[in-house]
C-alpha cells in the first residue's frame, strides 16, 4: 500500500513539468445515495494552512460520492487517540471519527498521521501515515479519502486517480489532466487544431489521442512523465480512435487507409499493424473487455450506429443494441458485467448502461448533450461530457444513477473526458 | 473633417515612428473634368484573356460546397452537377489539387462522425475521378463534428455542418 503511494506521489511530481494551470471549479451536487454513512471529519491538528486544504479535500470527496453524511465536528478537536471521548460522538449521530495532526518534515515532505475510529464499536479501523513531496497537500487528503471510502464502503477508492479531458476554447484546443475531482490541472498539448479522444495506457503512464496537427487525424502517444510523444498512425485518411488493451501491449485504432472506417491492432509504437474488421461500414470507437478477449465497438453496418462485440481473434460479431435511437461510445464496466455508452434518441443524448447477461438496457440520466462516458476504475461512478448553461462541462452520475455532479471548468468547453486507471 | 485629418496625420506620423517609412504626401484627386463624347467606330476587341473559370464567380465551379441529409454521406442531386463540373475542370487542369473536407452535425459521437465525414469526403473524391480527375488530384479528410461551421443545437446550424468543402490548392 505505502509503495503504491509512494509511486503515484512521484508520477503527480513528474507530471508537474508540464505547463500548469490553475482553475476554480464550480461543482454542484445533485441527489444522493441510499444509505448515506454519518462520520465527523475533524480538521487535522499541526500545521492549520496544510490542514485546512487536507480537510477541504476529504470532506469535498466524500460528499461528492453521495455515499456519506459528514456530522460537524464543531466544538471537539480531537487529534490523538487519547483525547477521543466516543460518547462525545455517538451524540452526534456519527459512526466514524477522522483524526489525525499533519506536519511538513525536516526533508521538506508533508506527512499526515490519521486515523479511523468505529465510533459505535469503539474501536480503530486505520492508524496510517500519508506523505507527499511539499507542494502535494492536495494529493494527501485524496489517499485519506480514499482510505476511508474503501474501509467504510468496502469498495476501492478513487480521488486519487486522474482524468482526462480536452478543453476547446475558440479555435485553441488544449489536451488536460486533471485530479478526480478536476482540480490541478496540468496541460497535455495545446494546439489550435482538433485534439479529441484521450485514452489512458492501462498503467497511467501514457496518453493516446487523436490530433489534427498533421492536417488530418492522426494517433499520438505521449508520456506523461518525460512529455515524448510520437506518432503512431498517420495514414491517408483518418487515423482515430485509440484504445489500449488491458496488458498495454496493443492498439486498437480506426483507420481509413483501406475505405472506410474500419478497426486495426497495432502495438503502441504503431509496428504490427493488422486489420481486425471487413465491414465496409464505419467501425469506430472499439473498447477491450478487461480480460482483453473481446471488443466493443460502434457501426453502422446494420444502416444506423449500434454498439457491436466481437472476439479479438476473429470470432462472430454480435450486435447488442435495438430498438428505438442510436448508440455510441461503447465502454466495458471494470468488472465486465455491463456497458455504459451514449445514447441518442428523439435529438437528446442520454448516458445508458446495458448488462450483458441480460441485455437489459437502463439510462441513468434525464437526457440532454451527454457524451463519451467512461466508468471509474471502481465501476462506481461514470464521468461524461454534458452541458449547461451553454457551456460543455465535465459531469459524473453514480452506477445506480443517484448522485450526479456537475463539474464546470474556469473556461472554455470540456469535451471528450476519460477516467484514468488506478495505478 | 479638422479632426479626422489631425487623426490622419497623427497615424502618419505615429507610423513613421514605428517603422521608418518615408512619409506619404496625401494628394487630393484631380477634378473631375468634363469630357466631349466622340462616337467613333470601336476597336478590334483585344483577344479575350484566358480566363481560369475556377475564378469566374459565375461560373458552377465557385459552388465549393457539398451539403448532406442527416447521417448520409451520398452526394445528392441538386449537387451533382457542381461536383462534376469540378471533376472535368481537374480532368482539364492536370496541375490543379483539391483538398476535399468532410463534416458532420454534432449529433453523434465525434469517432462515429469522423468516419461519417470522411465517408462524405471519400463519396466526393470519387466523383471527382469518375468524372475526370486523375488519382492523386484530390486528397480526402474528415473533421468530423469538430470544426462546426455554424453553432448551436438545432437544424439551421446543423445542416450547414453536415458539408464537405471543396479546398483549391493556391
Amino acid at each position: 500500500m505505502l509503495l503504491r503511494i509512494v509511486r503515484s506521489v512521484v508520477g503527480l511530481l513528474l507530471l508537474v513539468q508540464a505547463s500548469m494551470a490553475c482553475a476554480v471549479l464550480n461543482i454542484e451536487i445533485i441527489g444522493a445515495g441510499e444509505h448515506q454513512i454519518p462520520v465527523s471529519i475533524v480538521p487535522l491538528g499541526g500545521d492549520e494552512k496544510l490542514a485546512q486544504t487536507i480537510n477541504d479535500v476529504v470532506t469535498g470527496d466524500l460528499q461528492r460520492s453521495g455515499l456519506f453524511r459528514l456530522v460537524d465536528p464543531t466544538g471537539k478537536s480531537p487529534h490523538e487517540l487519547a483525547e477521543v471521548s466516543y460518547p462525545d460522538w455517538q451524540v452526534r449521530g456519527a459512526e466514524a471519527l477522522a483524526i489525525g495532526t499533519v506536519a511538513v518534515q525536516t526533508n521538506n515532505r508533508i506527512e499526515a498521521r490519521f486515523r479511523l475510529l468505529d465510533v459505535v464499536k469503539q474501536t480503530e479501523l486505520i492508524g496510517q501515515a500519508v506523505s507527499a513531496s511539499g507542494d502535494q497537500a492536495r494529493a494527501i487528503g485524496h489517499r485519506i479519502a480514499d482510505l476511508i471510502y474503501e474501509k467504510l464502503t468496502g469498495d476501492k477508492g478513487v480521488f486519487s486517480t486522474r482524468i482526462a479531458y480536452v478543453n476547446r476554447q475558440g479555435q485553441k484546443f488544449r489536451l488536460i489532466v486533471a485530479d478526480s475531482d478536476g482540480y490541478n490541472e496540468q496541460v497535455v498539448l495545446a494546439h489550435s487544431e482538433p485534439i479529441m479522444s484521450p485514452s489512458w495506457s492501462p498503467d497511467g503512464s501514457h496518453l493516446a489521442y487523436v490530433s489534427f496537427e498533421t492536417g488530418h487525424a492522426a494517433v499520438f502517444v505521449q508520456s506523461l512523465y518525460t512529455n515524448q510523444r510520437m506518432v503512431v498512425a498517420d495514414f491517408r485518411g483518418s487515423n482515430s480512435a485509440p484504445a489500449w488493451s488491458p496488458d498495454g501491449k496493443q492498439l486498437a485504432v480506426v483507420l481509413t487507409r483501406d475505405g472506410s472506417s474500419q478497426i486495426y491492432l497495432m502495438r503502441p509504437d504503431g509496428s504490427g499493424i493488422r486489420r481486425i474488421t471487413f465491414s465496409g461500414a464505419i467501425d469506430t470507437e472499439p473498447n477491450f473487455s478487461p480480460d482483453g478477449q473481446h471488443l466493443l465497438f460502434t457501426s453502422d453496418r446494420g444502416g444506423s450506429a449500434q454498439i457491436y462485440r466481437m472476439q479479438i481473434d476473429g470470432g462472430p460479431e454480435q450486435r447488442l443494441t435495438f430498438g428505438e435511437g442510436n448508440n455510441f461510445s461503447p465502454r466495458h464496466s471494470p468488472d465486465g458485467k455491463n456497458f455504459v455508452f451514449a445514447h441518442l434518441v428523439s435529438g437528446k443524448f442520454y448516458v445508458a448502461v446495458q448488462d450483458f447477461q441480460t441485455g437489459q438496457m437502463s439510462l441513468l440520466t434525464e437526457g440532454g448533450w451527454e457524451k463519451k462516458p467512461s466508468f471509474a476504475p471502481n465501476g462506481k461512478i461514470i464521468l461524461f461530457a454534458s452541458e449547461a448553461r451553454g457551456r460543455g462541462i465535465l459531469a459524473t452520475v453514480s452506477s445506480d444513477g443517484r448522485v450526479k455532479q456537475h463539474m464546470f471548468t474556469q473556461s472554455g468547453d470540456a469535451r471528450e473526458p476519460v477516467w484514468g486507471p488506478n495505478f | 473633417m479638422k479632426k479626422l485629418v489631425i487623426s490622419v496625420v497623427l497615424v502618419n506620423l505615429l507610423a513613421a515612428c514605428a517603422s521608418e517609412k518615408p512619409k506619404e504626401t496625401v494628394v487630393a484627386p484631380p477634378p473631375k473634368q468634363f469630357t466631349r463624347e466622340v462616337v467613333a467606330t470601336p476597336a478590334p476587341p483585344p483577344p479575350a484573356p484566358v480566363v481560369d473559370p475556377l475564378n469566374d464567380p459565375a461560373s458552377i465551379l465557385a459552388k465549393r460546397s457539398v451539403y448532406y441529409p442527416f447521417d448520409v454521406a451520398a452526394v445528392q442531386d441538386a449537387d451533382k452537377p457542381a461536383v462534376e463540373a469540378h471533376a472535368r475542370y481537374l480532368g482539364e487542369h492536370a496541375n490543379r489539387k483539391v483538398r476535399l473536407e468532410g463534416n458532420c452535425d454534432e449529433r453523434g459521437s465525434n469517432e462515429y462522425n469522423l468516419g461519417l465525414g470522411q465517408r462524405r469526403a471519400d463519396g466526393v473524391k470519387k466523383m471527382l475521378e469518375l468524372g475526370g480527375a486523375k488519382s492523386g488530384q484530390a486528397e480526402s479528410v474528415s473533421y468530423g463534428e469538430e470544426k462546426p461551421k455554424a453553432s448551436g443545437h438545432n437544424e439551421t446550424a446543423w445542416a450547414q455542418n453536415r458539408r464537405t468543402d471543396l479546398i483549391y490548392a493556391k
